[in-house]
């Protein structure tokens, strides 16, 4: 049996905009899968635990024996596994920009992002949305260098780092209904807000991108959870 | 055309020494260009808008930063010769987990070691142990991370190496004693010219982290 006719299994939660990139990924490829969602707040499931013991986090990539862990890692290995529909750019250099771009969403802008939710005070929340709205229009110009007039970072469909970006949506769309801030808009980001839409709307990314209304209750559980307990 | 490589770098960054390794595998002839940190160049700033760090490189007056993208970029386009990846998906990804696993942990980590005393050290040391023990069980008996040649994740880690010493200095301990294997493989790494080319001397290192403690005021 080939490698690809392997039974593909998705460890993850529904509200992960990390799990959300595998998913995404596997529908792109037409790759059938078993979703496993873990319940995060009952404890973290053996099977978890056995498969990523170094992170124990989501999402884990159970494909046949092997287990592939790390959302970018995965996503990539699906891109090799399955070649049809490519999500990484062919040319050497718009890889590495593609990379480059994914690497500071994650290093930089999301963690930004999240910044804003848990600052206290009015200072520290004005300088957490400035922070994220610098880092936007960095990606709006990214935007317009790598879709080269078209629809997508991946130019004619959605690519590596359209997923990598895509996938913090609805996060950045709880961002903006608990704010009151119109992060992505008209004036700052006009492309940013076109592409939102389209990527959302995407086929392989509808049915797996949460509505905005379930993550922003969801959001405040976690906050009321976090607020109760004791850091550890 | 005539192929054009500039590396932008700083000699004690473990990161810069990364693409140094992978440049010198391939046998590539690049121009290395010394930063001053304190005082950065305007083609860095220009070619590096988004983080003004080094290392970059420059391909062709085409810019590409972060070291790891730099090494995949790297074994990319000159793909005839040293691969570092390995073609299969599922050891490719075991690769890349690993390397990011390096670019997590050991620098901060590392720098806790070095940046702190009392407590804090103790437990950035307890923590550095850890960490190199769980490498050193993914290399299990294996010549280099990579198999039977050097590969990504070795050319990740070995910078790191560099910086050993001054560590064990900062922090009163001996890595070798806890890590012996981790060590053996390190020097098997150092016999390599294209790493031995690319590491600084120890010792230099150490100065250098003693100039930075006084810089920042640490003891």
């Amino acid at each position: 049996m080939a490698k690809s006719d392997a039974e593909v299994k998705v460890l993850g939660t529904w509200a992960s905009p990390f799990v959300m990139r595998v998913r995404i990924a596997l529908n792109i490829k037409s790759v059938a899968y078993e979703f496993l969602q873990e319940r995060l707040w009952e404890g973290k499931s053996e099977l978890l635990l056995k498969s990523n013991p170094v992170h124990r986090k989501v999402p884990v990539l159970i494909h046949g024996d092997d287990t592939i862990c790390e959302s970018l890692i995965i996503v990539q290995y699906i891109d090799e596994v399955w070649p049809s529909a490519p999500i990484l750019p062919s040319d050497p250099h718009e890889r590495a920009t593609a990379r480059f771009w994914a690497a500071y969403l994650d290093d930089k802008w999301f963690p930004s992002l999240r910044a804003i939710g848990m600052a206290e005070g009015e200072d520290a929340r004005k300088a957490a949305i400035g922070q994220v709205e610098e880092g936007l229009m960095l990606l709006e110009e990214a935007f317009g260098k790598c879709s080269q007039g078209q629809a997508f970072f991946g130019k004619d469909q959605i690519g590596y780092l359209d997923i990598t970006f895509g996938c913090f949506l609805g996060w950045l769309r709880v961002t903006e209904k608990m704010s009151g801030i119109k992060l992505l808009n008209e004036i700052n980001t006009p492309a940013l807000l076109k592409w939102a839409n389209r990527f959302c709307n995407d086929a392989a990314v509808k049915d797996v991108m949460p509505e905005t209304e379930k993550l922003a209750e969801f959001a405040k559980m976690l906050r009321g959870r976090v607020r109760a307990t004791p850091t550890s | 055309m005539a192929e054009e490589v500039v590396l932008l770098d700083f000699w004690p960054s473990p990161f810069g020494m990364r693409s140094r390794i992978a440049l010198a595998e391939k046998g590539i002839k690049y121009e290395h260009k010394e930063e001053d940190l304190r005082n950065k160049s305007a083609l860095l700033l220009q070619m590096n808008p988004v983080h003004k760090k080094i290392p970059v490189l420059i391909h062709n007056g085409k810019p590409v930063c972060e070291s790891l993208i730099q090494v995949q970029y790297i074994d990319e386009v000159w793909h005839d010769k040293a691969p570092l990846l390995p073609s299969d998906p599922y050891q490719k990804a075991t690769a890349r987990f690993w390397a990011d696993y390096v670019d997590k942990k050991i620098y901060e980590v590392g720098g806790r070691v070095w940046k702190t005393k009392g407590e804090k050290q103790a437990t950035a040391k307890k923590e550095l142990i850890e960490t190199l023990k769980l490498l050193e069980k993914e290399l299990g008996d294996k010549p280099y991370f990579g198999g039977e040649s050097l590969g990504y994740v070795d050319v990740a880690f070995i910078p790191f190496y560099s910086w050993f010493y001054a560590l064990e200095k900062c922090g009163n301990f001996s890595i070798e004693a806890e890590c012996p294997k981790l060590i053996a493989w390190a020097k098997r790494c150092m016999q390599k010219e294209s790493v031995a080319k690319s590491l600084p001397d120890q010792q230099k290192v150490y100065d250098f982290i003693l100039e930075m403690k006084k810089h920042f005021g640490i003891e």
